[in-house]
This record gives C-alpha cells, structure tokens and sequence, in this order.
C-alpha cells in the first residue's frame, strides 16, 4: 500500500515537473483564415525549431482583452496581433512591454531589421508582421455590373443591395469621405475638421438603412456568400481566401483601400515574456513573413520578403496582384492615420455609437 | 316523469377514456325539497354524477333534466345551483363578505340589497362577527359554515355537496351534519349530498342512493337501507355484518333453505336468489343474532359457534365467534340485567329469526 | 417532607437561577449564543462568497465610477506603485479660482509636469483622461510631453508654439476638473451632458448624444419583452398547471430546452431563421406570399432583438408563473361557476387575481434580465437594436473608458433598485413567488 503510494506520488510529481518545464506559449490572434496562416507560417516551425508549444485563441479584436488583463494582474496572453493605433495607445498607457528591437534577425542580404522593415512598421513595444488592407468586396452573382469605385459602394441606385460595414468608425469614415469624392491624400486633414466629420457621416446617412454591421473579420465573406449583403468592407486577406481557397464568387474592389499593419505586442507582465521575444523575433524574419503570403493575402513588413513571395498555397495562384501593397492596387489608396486614431479613436466612436443609434 | 320530479338522471352514461363507463345507466329521480345521499366507495360514479349535474363534466348519453328542463348543454353559470366543495373553495383573496357577495355581484344585484343578504346569509350560520376575515383566518368549521352560506346566499332551490365535512374532526363533522339538515329543511332546499361516511349518510338523508361500479345499488330511506339491503354489496357496504356462504336448498312460503358449505342448514328469507341450486351469502346483523336459543319460535335452525373473544364496550358486549368456518362473526348483545359474559373457548348454540337473515346473492 | 416544601417554595421565589446557581437569563444567553454561533459559521462560507463575487465588485464599480486618478497620480502595473503625476499644475488650480486666466506661473507648472509625465511615461493615460472630457486632447499631451523638456521660458509662449490648442480654455477646464480623482463628470457623460468652462452643466451636442436615448430605448423595449413573454407564457404556463403530470413535464422539457442549450447557438439559430436569406423569409417568398425584392428585414435591427429575447427570457416568465398556477385548485373556477360567473369572470375575479405573485415575479425576473441583456442584442440588435449594456461593453472593451462604464452601469442598478422598490410599494416583495 505504502510503495503504491509512493509510487503514485513519484508519478504525479514527475508529470507536474514535466508540466512546469513544458514550454508554451500563448498567442492571441484574429481568427480564421488569418490566423490559420499565422499557423502555418509561424507557429508550427516554431514549435518545430524551438520545442515551445504555441497555443493559438482567437478573439474579435486582441487589443480589447489587454487592459482588462494587465489591470487584474491576470495576464494570460503573451503575444497579440494588434491594429497600429491599439498597438501605440496601449503602448502609450503602459499596458505592454518593450521589445528590444535588436532581438529582430537581419534580412539574408545583411541589412538590418531596422532598415529593412517598412517605415512604421517597428514601434517601442511593436512589431510588425504584415500589411493589410480594409478593401471593400462584392458577390459577382448578387450584382448587375462591376462596381469599381469607393462610390459604388455608397450608391445604392446603381448597385441595390445590402452594404456590410465593420461596426467602428475606423476605416468607414475615411472610406465614406474618399467615397465622397475627397482624394486620399486629403482625407485625414479633413478628418480633423468637424466640417470633415460631419461630411463622412452624412455621407454614411445616404445608405444607413442598408447597412449590415460586422465585427469579426469571419463575418463579411459569410454575408457576402449568403447573399445577407451584395458588397462588404472586409479585410482583403479573408475575401482572397474565400474566393480562391474556397471558389466564393467574391471580388476585391481596390479603389479606396486603406492599408494598415498588423503587429505583434506583448502584454505587460505576460507570463512566458522570453519564450514570447523568441517568438517575435522568429517569426518576424524574412522568409516567416513570406511564407505566411502563401497563405493569405497580407502584405509581408519587410521589404527583403517581397521576393521570395511566390504563389498561394494551392501551387498556381500568383499571390503578388492580390497584396495590397501592389502597384497596381495602391492607385487610391490610403494609410492608416494611427495618430490621428489614437487620439480620436474615443470620440469618433462615440459620435460613431450616437450615429448609429439615431 | 312525474309531477312531482325535480331532478331526474334518465340513462345516463359517462366515459371520460372511451373505454370504460364511470356511470352505467343511471336513472334517478328526486321531488323537490329532498335530501338525497350519493353514497359509495371512491370511484363509484358518485361525484362524477354529481359533476354531471352541476354541468362541470358533460353526460355521454342520457338526460338530466332539472325542474323540468334539460341542462345537459346549460353552463354550469347559468344553472343556479348552489355548491359545497370538499375543500371549500373559499377564494383565497377576498374576505368573508366578498366571497358572499360574489355570486350576487355577478348576478346584478345591487350593493345594498347585497349587503344585507350577505348579512342574513352569515347569521343563518352563526358567523356574522367574521365578514371582514380571510379565509386564511378562519377555523376548518368556519370556513365551512361560510361555503355553506356562500352556496345558499343567491337562494338556489339546488344545492350540491361534495363531502363538504370530510376535512373536519369527528365532533364538529356530527354538529355539522345536524346544522345542515336543519337548514336545508327550514329552507326546504333540494339537496344532493355525496359522501362516501355510512354514518352521515344514514343521519342526514330523506333517501340514499348507493353507488357501486357506476350503478346505483339501491335507493331507499336509511332505515330500509340498512334493515333491508337488496343484494349483498349493500348490506356489506351498510353497517356491520356478517355473512354465511351456501347453497339455495329450498324456497317455499317466503322462506328458504340454505345449506352452508359445511353442510348445516338454516333457514333465511330470499331476497334476489331465485331457485333451489343457486350460490347464496347469507347476510345478518350482529345485533340480530340470538344467543338464548330458547328464545326462538319452534324448528328454528340452531348452529354451533365457537366463543373467540369477548370485548366489553360499556353500553354493548361485543362477541366474536367461529361459525361454520366464519371466524369473524360478530355479536352484539345489549349490556342488559342477567346478560351473559361468554369466555373466549366457550361453545354455545346461536340461532335468528329467518325474516332476519336475507339470503342474497353471492357478490 | 418538611424540607422538601421549603425547597419548593425557595424555588417558586428565585425562578431565575439554574439548578447550579447561574443566573437563567444569562444561562439561556449563553446557550442560545452558541446556537447562533453555530448557524453563523454555516452561513459564513456564503457570506464570505456574496462579499467577495457581489458586494466587493459591485462596491469597486460604483467607486470607479466616480473616482478616476489618471490625472492625479500614475500606477505602475507591474510594481503597483504610484507616482504622483500634474503635481505643479494641481497646486496652481488650488491657488487660482476656476475664472483666472491661465498666466505664466500655469504654463510653467504645467511644462514641468509634462517633463514628469515624459518621464514617468504617463502622458498617454494623462492625455486619455483630458480626451474624456475634451476630445482631441490625447495627442496634445503626448505631442508636447515629447517636446516639453527642451522648452525654454517663457513657457506659455513656448508652449503655444509647440500646440496652439493650449490657448484653449477648455483644455483648461477639462484638466482642472480631472485634478481632482473624484468626480461626478462620469455620471454627466452618463446622461448626455458636459461641464461647460465655467463649470456649469449643460447638455452635450445633439449629434453625441447617446446614452438617455439608449437608456430611454432600453427601458421601453425591456418592457415590451416582458408583456411579450407575459402574453406568450400564460397560457404555456396554465395549460401546464392544468395538464396531467405525465403530460405537463413532457412540455415543460420543451419549455426548458433553451435553458440548457447555449446562449450563443440560440442567437444563431435566430439569425439563420430571420436574417433575410434565412428560413422565414425564404419560406414567405417560397409560397409566394411575398415577392423576393421585399424581403423582411426581421435581423439586425430591433425586431431581430425583441424576438430573440423574447424566447430566451419566456422560460423566466413560465416557471414563476407555473409555479403559482401549479396549487390553484381547479375547485376556485368551479365554484366560481357555480356561483353563477361566466368562465371569462371566474378567470378575471378569481383565477388571474390568484396567479398575481407569479407574474410579478416572471416580470421582474424577465425585466431586470432584459434591461442587463448584452449577447443577444449585440448579435442580432444591428444598429437600432443596441441596448445600454452594449454600450457598457463597448467602454469596458473597446473605448477602455471604465470610470463610464461604471457610471452607465451605476445608473442601471440605480433604476433597477427603484423599481424594485415600487414593486415592494404597490405589490409587495413579500408577495413575490419564484417557485
């Protein structure tokens, strides 16, 4: 009785020891189609290479659950996939760690990371994986015609139909203002303008009784293919793999595209900080970053990647016309303002909320 | 039917399955002012009868007719019958007065008229100090006078019971039963009361009707209900009795022959047995069992008995005796001057006058 | 014997000792309070639960809903520590009523504290805490924090040169009214008003205002879906008094079915039934019962809510009411009958005034269910279909402004104790029956 004890005892305490020292990290993601390349590219040769399990979640948006974590000191996240402007606010409020960006390997060629990342993409406590785009898409069987412009998203006449919107003023106020005939590069000047703002939301008025709201960037591709909506703003990465990994009828219109990054950021006081550094740095190199293209159309944020992105996972697709940072898809073409976010992210959300419920 | 029929059952029939008949051809007929007993075994007919009539069940088949009129299709609001519930059924949140004002509210009568009814209605049954009370606060017996009020305040010529003093302790259940046969003949209301308490029945009723299988088993006074039961399942039903298992021998001059199963003869009066062959129960009560044979006329049939116990109940003796093969045959001899105290193993001879033995059928 | 009657009558004059002496008041306190004790440290695992998972938490929202220091002092999440943060800038509104011109002596106080801010690396939740009050605040704190420490004197000059915004007074305002951690500006956002720059409270701009409306919105649908359940259930819940038990447990599984399935796939199924692909209206338009252009739009909007809610929350309104139908005897509508009411008076005077505690109790339960509900709305409530626990959710997650959050729900309990008072004043809570 007293060895089998014994003996229990050992085992238990050897499993606990084996548990204790098994590393594992967690990386909190967007979901679907985004984050199964992240699988893919990043996460599975880095378990591979490193012996460090990655355990992947998925959350609507990554950046909400930070605050609510660090505050209650009960941080279980070590690395999200954050938008720009959460990235710099979170970093600004003291909610995430530093990363010392000499811990990033440099490009094959022997530039440097921090000259061979796009500009912007590496901040105090970010780093950035990939460029994205809000595109806005349609279903090629709900439509008479080809909608080519910001405008025909926002002109109902010519093209009936359900409008799908992501239910946040980022990204819907600029498109409406460039839908409004206002070039690109003017946008964010107007922006700061309440003239500007009230222009956009006027411009939103015109379809406000056809809207669909999204939030999870899985929404659109799904509306569009149950027909719930004839066009979609969505992120361009889930429109190509609905339309070339699953043969959906659904097609990218570029006009009025706004690009913005993607980028890794630990939360302060993440349990596995090294393991997370580890990480960052390895799958941020150049040719992680270029084998996630083959799974999803984001944008690699380096710019020693951009050769050796080659074709979609299905072996013919040439990924290279369906990244937003194509020449010929950056025509109109907006970035992201993150400054101007940070700072009126509150306020235009909330006129963006009293909007909505008018 | 006659003149003088106030309610009347004509064949009726109730199925609640399709299957199976809770009432199997009933035929009754009350004149007016009678207090007639529905008395039988639960799952007799007896309530769903009285359900019937207070047109809360509907008759499968048959008529019943009130004062006259078919009420087989007449809601139950409309047919104006008072009713007793077994629980009361005083609503819980109103007081005394509401609850009596209740059926004459909804039958237009005006407040003062109201008041002054429910006012009359209360003393008629001693509680006019608690119109103001809940049901709640009220006593078992109070809340019974008042759903006897209640079911009389609107002056119905009809009033049902469904064993309205089930729920009360002996003594008040006896003052009850005297209450409520003296209202009802003061106020000359007709009366069906359904009990399944032999007892009440007895007290209480001008007639009994009892039920057994769906059937009415017989309708008769108390006194002949009891003195003369017309098959065995009323005299088994009806207060004690014992009973002799056997064989008709003979039948002649109102008298037969019966040859218990142990071979003895004795003589008993036939009842519903119609010829020499037929099985037979023997049915006689303990108080009319003779255990001075001398007593009886000439030729009378004696048997033997075994004393089994002997029990002293102040005014009556009870004996319990073993006689041909019946060892629960009982003896009830007044506690007279000179009576005697058998002892248990005792033998003795017994013996009845054959008018007092009913041969009846064998159940 | 003599003895004994002398005891007797001892005892009959000192009743109030034991049989050894001890008074038999305190004798009886003593043991009764071991009784008490007992029965206190069977309660006290609850207790210590309720503290810690209800009255704690709830005590710490409705703080935070008046107390935000982000202007006062800086917490290091990690270390917990904190920093004293807008020290020279909080001594000169101390000294300067709310009508002085910011001078000289301000513009340096509030230049040393952006140096400290810069240091301490506090000018982004400093900045978001101006932006609550005044938008368009944030980058102002962070742009010139950056920059404060190279600037020379005179700092107002200085200053402006870097942001011109600084001349503002409203920027002035907002940041002497966050001087103070305590505040009540929260509750003011709350209910779509603003300190002007005197102080004074004044009603927000038509175009933000948001939270009376929602709250207003809130409020009357919550009260639709509780007479929506209240009309459905009923009958559900009388048919299952009156039904046989083999019968009525069947349907009560059917009732209870969507309590055990999850919240979430029941919202789905709606939306795949209702959405306007969805099943209703294919069926419509399948039967030639509507025109395929003119599809109902029942999703993401408000009858996409209602409807939704209305299901989820009709198993609230059944088992109370159930519960109370359960014991009515059937003999009340008899003898209502009897008495001569027709079947629609026996059920208005006697049967309905009976089941009264249960639909006050389905009532309140379903209304102060609806009034919190978030999943539902937020899945299928579309624009107009939000309720203000959305909007909670929203400051909670999204905007990460808490000190509203708090405010908003604050308000929310607030008016769900009120009216769980008035139903104490007219109903009576005694009166309330669960089951």
């Amino acid at each position: 009785m007293k060895l089998k004890t014994a003996l229990l005892t050992t085992v238990f305490v050897t499993a606990a020891a084996s548990v204790a020292t098994a590393q594992e990290i967690t990386v909190m993601s967007w979901g679907g189609a985004y984050t199964k390349s992240q699988v893919e590219a990043y996460h599975k040769p880095f378990t591979a290479q490193m012996g460090i399990a990655v355990n992947s979640v998925d959350s609507d948006n990554p950046a909400t659950p930070i605050k609510a974590q660090v505050e209650a000191g009960n941080v279980t996240v070590d690395v999200a996939d954050v938008e720009f402007s959460d990235a710099v606010r979170l970093c600004d409020e003291g909610l995430l760690e530093e990363i010392d960006l000499s811990i990033l390997p440099a490009a094959p060629d022997g530039t440097s990371a921090e000259d061979d990342f796009i500009e912007g993409a590496l901040q105090d406590c970010a780093v950035a994986n990939i460029v994205w785009s809000t595109v806005y898409a349609y279903n090629t069987e709900n439509n008479d015609g080809t909608p080519t412009t910001i405008g025909d998203f926002f002109d109902t006449a010519k093209f009936p139909g359900k409008r799908g919107l992501r239910k946040s003023a980022k990204a819907t106020l600029e498109m409406a203002l460039m839908a409004d005939g206002v070039p690109a590069g003017e946008v964010y000047d107007l922006m700061e303008t309440e003239e500007g703002i009230d222009r956009a939301f006027a411009k939103l008025d015109t379809i406000k009784g056809d809207i669909v709201w999204w939030e999870a960037g899985a929404q659109p591709p799904q509306l569009l293919a149950d027909g719930e909506v004839v066009m979609s703003t969505a992120y361009n990465g889930r429109i190509f793999n609905a339309a070339v990994a699953e043969g959906q009828p659904l097609e990218v219109v570029w006009d009025g595209q706004i690009l913005d990054f993607d980028l890794w950021v630990i939360p302060k006081g993440a349990p596995n900080k090294e393991e997370a550094l580890k990480f960052i740095a390895f799958s941020t190199d150049t040719q992680r970053l270029a084998d996630q293209a083959s799974w999803i159309s984001y944008g690699p944020a380096r710019k020693s990647s951009g050769a050796l992105v080659g074709l979609f996972n299905d072996g013919k697709t040439e990924m290279a016309p369906h990244m937003p940072t194509a020449a010929a898809n950056l025509e109109n073409a907006l970035v992201n303002n993150f400054e101007f976010w940070v700072d009126n992210d509150a306020e235009l959300n909330e006129r963006f909320n009293a909007w909505l419920s008018q | 039917m006659t003149d003088t029929a106030f309610v009347e059952f004509d064949r009726v029939q109730k199925s609640y399955d399709g299957e199976t008949l809770v009432v199997k051809d009933l035929n009754l007929t009350m004149p007016k002012g009678e207090f007639l007993t529905m008395l039988g075994p639960s799952g007799s007919g007896k309530t769903t009868c009285l359900m019937m009539l207070a047109g809360f069940e509907t008759a499968t088949h048959g008529e019943i007719r009130l004062d006259g009129q078919e009420i087989n299709n007449i809601p139950p609001h409309k047919r104006g019958i008072g009713m007793v519930f077994q629980n009361y059924a005083l609503f819980p949140h109103m007081t005394v007065n509401e609850n009596l004002a209740f059926p004459l509210e909804v039958r237009g009568i005006d407040k003062s008229t109201r008041e002054s009814k429910v006012a009359r209605a209360l003393d008629m049954v001693q509680m006019g100090a608690f119109g103001n009370r809940r049901p709640a606060q009220l006593s078992g017996g109070q809340q019974q006078r008042i759903a006897l009020a209640r079911a009389l305040v609107f002056e119905p010529e009809l009033v049902l019971m469904d064993e309205p003093l089930g729920a009360l302790d002996k003594q008040l259940r006896e003052q009850m039963q005297f209450e409520i046969t003296r209202l009802a003949h003061d106020l000359g209301i007709t009366t069906v009361y359904v009990t399944h308490d032999q007892t009440e029945a007895l007290t209480m009723s001008d007639r009994v009707a009892v039920f057994n299988d769906g059937r009415i088993q017989q309708l008769a006074p108390p006194d002949l209900l009891y003195e003369e039961p017309e098959n065995s399942f009323v005299a088994q039903f009806i207060g004690e009795n014992n009973t002799l298992e056997g064989t008709i021998k003979s039948i002649s001059g109102g008298i037969a022959e019966v040859a218990l199963d142990d071979g003895r003869i004795i003589d008993a009066k036939p009842i519903n047995v119609d010829k020499p062959g037929d099985r037979t129960r023997v049915s006689i009560r303990p108080e009319r069992v003779e255990m001075d044979v001398s007593r009886l006329p000439k030729g009378a049939h004696t048997l033997d008995a075994e004393v089994k116990e002997f029990i002293y109940m102040g005014d009556i003796f009870r004996t319990r005796l073993s006689v041909a093969g019946n060892d629960d045959f009982i003896v009830k001899t007044r506690n007279a001057q000179g009576q005697t105290r058998m002892q248990p193993g005792q033998t003795i001879k017994i013996g009845w006058l054959a008018q007092d033995c009913r041969a009846l059928d064998a159940g | 014997m003599a003895d004994m009657t002398a005891d007797l009558s001892q005892a009959g004059q000192e009743k109030l000792t034991t049989a050894d002496g001890k008074p038999l008041k305190a004798a009886l306190a003593s043991a009764q309070a071991r009784s008490k004790r007992r029965a206190f440290f069977l309660v006290a695992p609850l207790l210590v639960f309720v503290l810690m998972t209800f009255v704690v938490p709830i005590g710490q929202m409705l703080h935070q809903s008046v107390y935000n220091p982000d202007f006062v002092y800086k917490t290091d999440v990690t270390t917990k520590e904190t920093t004293p943060i807008m020290v020279n800038l909080r001594a000169w509104f101390d000294e300067n009523p709310r009508s002085t011109e910011p001078d000289e002596a301000a513009y340096a106080a509030l230049v040393a504290d952006l140096v400290v801010l810069r240091e301490v690396k506090a000018a982004g939740i400093a900045g978001t805490r101006i932006n609550y009050e005044r938008s368009g605040s944030r980058s102002l704190f962070t742009k010139s924090a950056r920059k404060a420490g190279k600037l020379e004197a005179p700092f107002k000059e200085a200053l402006l040169d870097v942001e011109d915004e600084w001349a503002d007074p409203t920027v002035w305002a907002a940041m002497r009214d966050a001087s103070s951690a305590y505040t009540l500006n929260f509750y003011l956002a709350a209910i779509d008003k603003t300190r002007g720059i005197d102080g004074s409270v004044e009603n927000v701009d038509e175009k933000r205002a948001l939270y009376v409306k929602l709250f207003i919105r809130t409020l009357v649908l919550s009260v639709l879906i509780t007479f929506l359940t209240f009309v459905l259930g009923y009958p559900i819940a009388h048919m299952l008094a009156t039904l046989p038990l083999r019968y009525s447990n069947l349907l009560m599984i059917l009732v209870l079915l969507p309590f055990w399935t999850s919240l979430l796939v029941r919202t789905t199924s709606w939306m795949v039934l209702l959405q306007s692909q969805g099943v209703v209206n294919d069926a419509l338009v399948g039967t030639g019962l509507l025109a395929d252009e003119n599809r109902i739009q029942m999703m993401y909007n408000q009858i996409g809510t209602i409807v939704a809610m209305t299901h989820i929350l009709l198993p609230f309104m059944v088992l109370p009411l159930y519960s109370v139908m359960r014991p009515i005897n059937p003999s009340y509508v008899r003898a209502a009958r009897s008495l001569g009411a027709t079947s629609w008076t026996a059920f208005r005077r006697i049967y309905f005034p009976q089941t009264i505690p249960g639909i006050g109790a389905g009532a309140l339960l379903v209304f102060i269910l609806a009034v919190g509900y978030y999943i539902t709305p937020a899945l299928v409530g579309g624009a107009d279909g939000q309720l203000i626990s959305n909007l909670i959710a929203f400051h909670m997650t999204k905007s990460l402004n808490w000190s509203l959050a708090a405010a908003l729900a604050g308000l929310l309990l607030a008016g769900i104790l009120i009216l769980y008072w008035l139903y104490d004043l007219l109903i009576g809570i005694d009166n309330l029956k669960l089951g």
